[in-house]
């Protein structure tokens, strides 16, 4: 999938994945179909991370701020305010994108890990406020019983809209990765001194990915609102923001559709392992311990090699 | 929104010693982060577990041992070195098979480690508040410029400068110290003469875990031990950190003190919002100097 994804080759299969997709909610009972759609919400979060982690190096440690904030944003303007719910469906991602563009702008400037460390530092500030502001976003316990618009009302239409949502999504980040700005953006990561000399304005690429990042962060974050009807500070905090980074690890950087399959995996882990025992995070701790010792690239990236390998190999041999 | 107290000289001063004596216990827990990062060149995001670890072991010990005054003193002993042998087992176990790795990858393990060290504990001490009381001669409070405070703060302002002094001539008047501190800026060169630099690795980031330990053990009886409070530390030690300066001692300890002294007059002046004054702090130094207010060893 990474090498065409309107390629006739690879256009059997996702289609078939995507006819599957279509008809399951109808088959498989309403729980699953509500992990479905944490998962589609999830791995768009994911996906979003990727653009600057994975193709443009940046270590993005704070992501979730941005997923907060446009979750929060689209909370806040359904509850607080009496304006239509389309408008709050727009300003949840172009909050986060703003917030993205003031967050990034600030923290360009900064090498590699001071880089992330300021945006931890905004981003536990942005977490702060939420988590104190009790008059406004109801401070540690948040806000729930979110109103939904009735198209929105069932699990299955949630589902359907959130999967368009996620494929539209998928294909203007798969466009905009093809596009010569994606190329230059893994340039930048692989040479920055080099880009620059070239005459790449390095920065101003690395915060146009940030603010298209935070900005499909926001889009997952008014989704999340969508599916579970409430918000709240943990959404911010940044354990969850490096969650995400595992779940980016976990699929395959290198691979366009990685992250999301990483982020199947960890919200399946935390649902079943977590329904079975209350110490599933040590058990993703260890998942995580074999996963670094013995697949480095993630999953993805790995079965990618292993068959490439397998094709080279057997060249070799005609 | 709601002022806080009335701002007086008295009020201030306590505020400045609480706030010096949260700033010893972070300037503990992070100079031990940064010997690690300074050494290993890896941040340790287990350094808050290890910190709760040396609480709820300063507990168990103390309470084994009747919670008196001798029980809080053995524990302040022992709960650090448990902590140690829990990151030495980590290390030599798992961790060293990795220093040729990614960096990614060492930020990745250690994050596991978080993980997998936080359920431990909760199987282990359960999800319960708990608490231990200072030894006797460090309950109740003394009066300080007109204002009453508490005596354990006290200790705690005399505890952290003798660990300043005692990781100062640690890293400079001995020679594993030296080693170490030759290792932060120079590994290949340490390697190249002959020592065994896994060996020193594993030394730093032990003794760094250890100063983890202790700095929980001194927490301990102010604060309820429970399980989270690896997540609340570890985040505002990396800060620490980098404003400092990474890999830096004094760096920590500059870092601590604005970190630990924003923060308790930020109760004084918005309590609702006290917590958002140290990452105020921390935007404004970045911002203002990139790479920390002290110079790092990277």
């Amino acid at each position: 999938m990474s090498k065409g994804f309107f390629g006739l080759k690879s256009f059997i299969p996702v289609a078939g994945f995507l006819i599957i997709l279509l008809i399951l909610p109808g088959i498989i009972p309403r729980f699953y179909t509500y992990i479905l759609t944490l998962i589609f919400v999830t791995g768009l979060l994911a996906m979003s991370l990727n653009l600057v982690v994975g193709h443009g190096g940046l270590f993005q440690f704070h992501h979730c701020a941005f997923y907060g904030v446009g979750a929060y944003a689209f909370a806040l303007i359904l509850t607080k305010t009496s304006l239509p719910t389309w408008v709050a469906f727009v300003a949840g991602p172009l909050m986060a994108a703003t917030v993205g563009l003031i967050i990034g702008w600030l923290c360009v400037r900064l090498n590699k890990l001071y880089f992330g460390m300021l945006q931890i530092a905004l981003g536990s500030l942005i977490w702060a406020v939420a988590f104190r502001w009790y008059s406004l976003t109801g401070g540690d316990d948040g806000i729930h019983g979110i109103p939904m618009p009735a198209l929105l009302d069932s699990i299955n239409s949630a589902y359907y809209f959130i999967l368009i949502l996620l494929l539209i999504c998928l294909i203007v980040l798969y466009l905009i990765l093809k596009s010569p700005f994606g190329l230059t953006l893994r340039a930048i990561r692989d040479n920055p001194e080099r880009c620059e000399t070239v005459g790449v304005n390095v920065k101003l690429h690395k915060l146009a990915a940030i603010v298209i990042a935070t900005f499909f962060a926001g889009i997952a974050g008014t989704l999340f609102v969508v599916v579970e009807r409430s918000v709240f500070p943990d959404l911010l905090f940044w354990v969850f923001s490096l969650e995400v980074f595992i779940m980016c690890l976990l699929g395959g950087w290198f691979t366009f559709p990685g992250p999301i399959l990483g982020a199947a995996m960890m919200v399946s882990l935390r649902t079943f392992v977590g329904a079975y025992t209350e110490y599933w995070t040590l058990i993703v701790g260890v998942i995580l311990i074999l996963l670094i010792f013995f697949l480095p690239e993630g999953v993805l990236g790995y079965l990618i090699r292993k068959s490439k390998g397998l094709r080279v190999g057997s060249a070799g041999e005609g | 929104m709601d002022l806080g107290q009335t701002i007086t000289i008295p009020a201030l001063c306590s505020h400045l010693l609480v706030g010096l004596s949260r700033a010893m216990i972070l300037f503990v827990v992070t100079s031990g982060m940064s010997f690690v990062l300074g050494v290993l060149r890896v941040p340790n995001v287990a350094h808050g577990s290890l910190y709760m670890i040396g609480a709820f072991s300063a507990f168990s010990i103390s309470t084994l041992l009747g919670g008196g005054s001798t029980g809080f003193l053995v524990a302040l002993v022992l709960a650090p070195l448990v902590v140690a042998l829990v990151s030495l087992i980590a290390e030599r176990s798992l961790f060293c098979h990795l220093y040729e790795r990614e960096h990614l990858m060492l930020l990745l393990f250690t994050f596991a480690l978080m993980l997998i060290l936080g359920d431990l504990v909760k199987m282990v001490w359960g999800p319960d508040y708990r608490s231990i009381m200072a030894p006797e001669l460090l309950r109740g409070s003394a009066t300080v410029f007109g204002a009453p405070f508490p005596r354990y703060n006290l200790f705690l302002l005399i505890i952290g400068p003798l660990v300043a002094i005692g990781l100062w001539l640690f890293s400079n008047k001995t020679k594993i110290g030296k080693i170490a501190r030759a290792a932060a800026v120079d590994r290949e060169m340490v390697g190249a003469i002959g020592i065994n630099v896994s060996r020193v690795f594993a030394f730093a980031f032990v003794f760094g875990c250890f100063l983890a330990g202790l700095g929980g053990a001194l927490v301990s009886p102010m604060v309820s031990i429970t399980i989270g409070m690896d997540h609340d530390i570890v985040m505002d030690a990396f800060l620490i950190v980098t404003i400092g300066g990474l890999g830096n001692m004094w760096g920590a300890l500059v870092g601590s003190l604005i970190f630990g002294i924003t923060q308790s007059f930020g109760v004084l002046l918005l309590p609702q919002f006290a917590i958002v004054f140290p990452y105020l702090a921390v935007v404004v130094i970045l911002i203002w100097r990139p790479t920390g207010m002290l110079k790092s060893v990277w």
